[in-house]
């Protein structure tokens, strides 16, 4: 059975442990708490003919700094199920890294292949336990033996299905789009040009999505991660390269010294493998 | 998504509301509108679900915090199946009632959620119970709930009828529904009807621009 713990079972009832951590840590810091690094973020997911696109812009801001330019925001779960994540960036990389080891593991006892329906309920028990602590919100997608599945699970543990969603504080940008141009069945090059016009539109109207767009589709045939799909048409050329070769450090002066080892003790233990 | 939810009531997704449930000859009619919103401004869902099947013949409406209610709502599934299974017969649904009614009343500081059971089983027939906020519990002939029911208690104290006929309660649940939902901004959507009969299980989905138009629409 794949839980969302595997080495031991989560005890009953709210898990408060990290509130009373947190403050105790706060008064260590007298300038300011150190501020998690957040994905800001535009995500976005369409259920098409075939199977599910997936999309997400690869900023990581902290406050006002982009501290990544190409943080991969799609993460794998099975072969067949994708998970896109926003919000705070070591917990939508930890919840998701936690359920692909699960499912992983449920895989090989059970012989079967999870279920996307499985691994959103994993992810809503998960989340429900932390009552809202960790900051994930996530859009998980992918292509099962019951068909094409599109879900979105909140940090508080709520969870909704819809043919196409978007998350992040791109959401509202990424929305309209796909209210706009979403139609049932739609072909492959139709999904993967609506998922990249809404996740663009997030890139363009909110500070904190920007620079390139990947994309993924998921089909029964397999996956597609494409990263990037779109590359930032404001990409600066970097004047000069920051590597330093060998040599730019002078070596004033060299001493080796051989560490003399002797043996001390050998044993011999004949191993039987007839 | 900070933006959203600071001062709201119930954090996170907020399921806004109107439920309700009524008995009628032979059966019971159980709804709810469909949207799920964020710090009473934003509309997350147009079309979330919020009439839980916890048995064959036992429906739940679902108000308040949404993760909360999914959750509670998981939980008394689960115990409704086993002690179906213990019992070797479907259960009954007042035991439904009291499932939500132990998980609600127990866990109050934590939860923010409240339900409306309604199904038929064959001891008592059609029955409706309500678990508010609390943990009470409560069986009533007709019950509303959620933030859109205020709107409605006037026209459900007038119009409710015992024993009407079938079509009768579900005319008199899908003015109810669209009265609120006219009302109450964080009230919307489809209108989700369920009802439940002894022969079985009927599920009616009214979407918006089908609900009936009032005088000033």
């Amino acid at each position: 059975m794949a839980l969302s713990n595997v080495l031991h079972a989560p005890a009953a009832g709210f898990n408060f442990d990290h509130a009373a951590r947190n403050a105790e840590l706060e008064g260590l810091f007298d300038a300011q708490i150190p501020k998690p690094v957040k994905t800001g973020t535009t995500i976005a997911g369409v259920v098409f003919k075939d199977g599910v696109v997936l999309g997400a812009d690869t900023r990581a801001t902290s406050s006002e700094v982009v501290a990544d330019k190409m943080c991969s925001k799609i993460h794998y779960i099975a072969p067949n199920i994708y998970c896109c994540g926003a919000g705070t960036a070591a917990d939508t990389e930890k919840t998701t890294e936690l359920l692909s080891s699960n499912l992983t593991i449920f895989s090989l006892n059970s012989g079967r292949n999870p279920r996307v329906v499985m691994a959103v309920n994993i992810l809503q028990e998960m989340l429900y336990r932390y009552h809202g602590q960790i900051g994930a919100s996530l859009i998980l997608g992918g292509v099962d033996c019951t068909g094409n599945h599109l879900y979105t699970v909140g940090p508080y543990g709520s969870v909704n299905t819809m043919p196409y969603l978007a998350m992040g504080s791109g959401d509202l940008a990424a929305l309209g789009i796909l209210e706009d141009g979403y139609k049932p069945d739609l072909e492959l090059d139709k999904a993967k040009e609506l998922v990249r016009a809404a996740i663009h539109a997030g890139v363009m109207n909110d500070l904190a999505s920007g620079n390139n767009i990947d994309i993924c589709v998921l089909t029964r045939g397999g996956v597609d991660h494409i990263r990037p799909y779109q590359v930032s048409q404001y990409k600066d050329k970097r004047k000069t390269k920051y590597k330093y070769g060998a040599g730019t450090t002078a070596v004033l002066t060299e001493k080796v010294v051989p560490v003399k080892l002797e043996v001390v003790e050998e044993t011999v233990q004949r191993m039987d493998t007839a | 998504m900070e933006k959203r939810s600071v001062d709201s009531r119930v954090r996170g997704v907020s399921t806004g509301t109107t439920i309700l449930a009524a008995t009628f000859d032979g059966g019971v009619v159980i709804g709810s509108d469909s949207r799920a919103s964020i710090g009473g401004e934003y509309v997350s869902s147009k079309t979330i679900n919020k009439v839980v099947q916890v048995h064959d013949q036992i429906f739940c409406c679902m108000a308040g915090s949404l993760a909360d209610a999914q959750a509670v709502t998981k939980a008394a599934k689960f115990h409704l199946s086993f002690h179906s299974v213990q019992m070797e017969t479907p259960p009954l649904v007042i035991a439904a009632a009291s499932v939500l009614q132990e998980l609600c009343y127990n866990n109050k500081e934590e939860l923010q959620a409240g339900f409306i059971t309604a199904g038929w089983d064959r001891k008592k027939g059609p029955q409706v119970y309500v678990v508010p906020l609390g943990g009470m519990l409560v069986g009533q002939p007709v019950t509303i709930g959620g933030s859109g029911s205020t709107y409605i208690y006037g026209y459900v104290d007038a119009k409710y009828k015992p024993n009407m006929s079938r079509e009768e309660c579900l005319q008199f649940a899908t003015n109810a529904l669209a009265l609120a939902m006219g009302r109450d901004n964080v009230s919307g959507g489809v209108a989700h009807l369920v009802v439940i009969t002894e022969t079985g299980v009927e599920h009616v989905v009214v979407p918006g621009n089908k609900l009936p138009k009032f005088h000033n629409e």
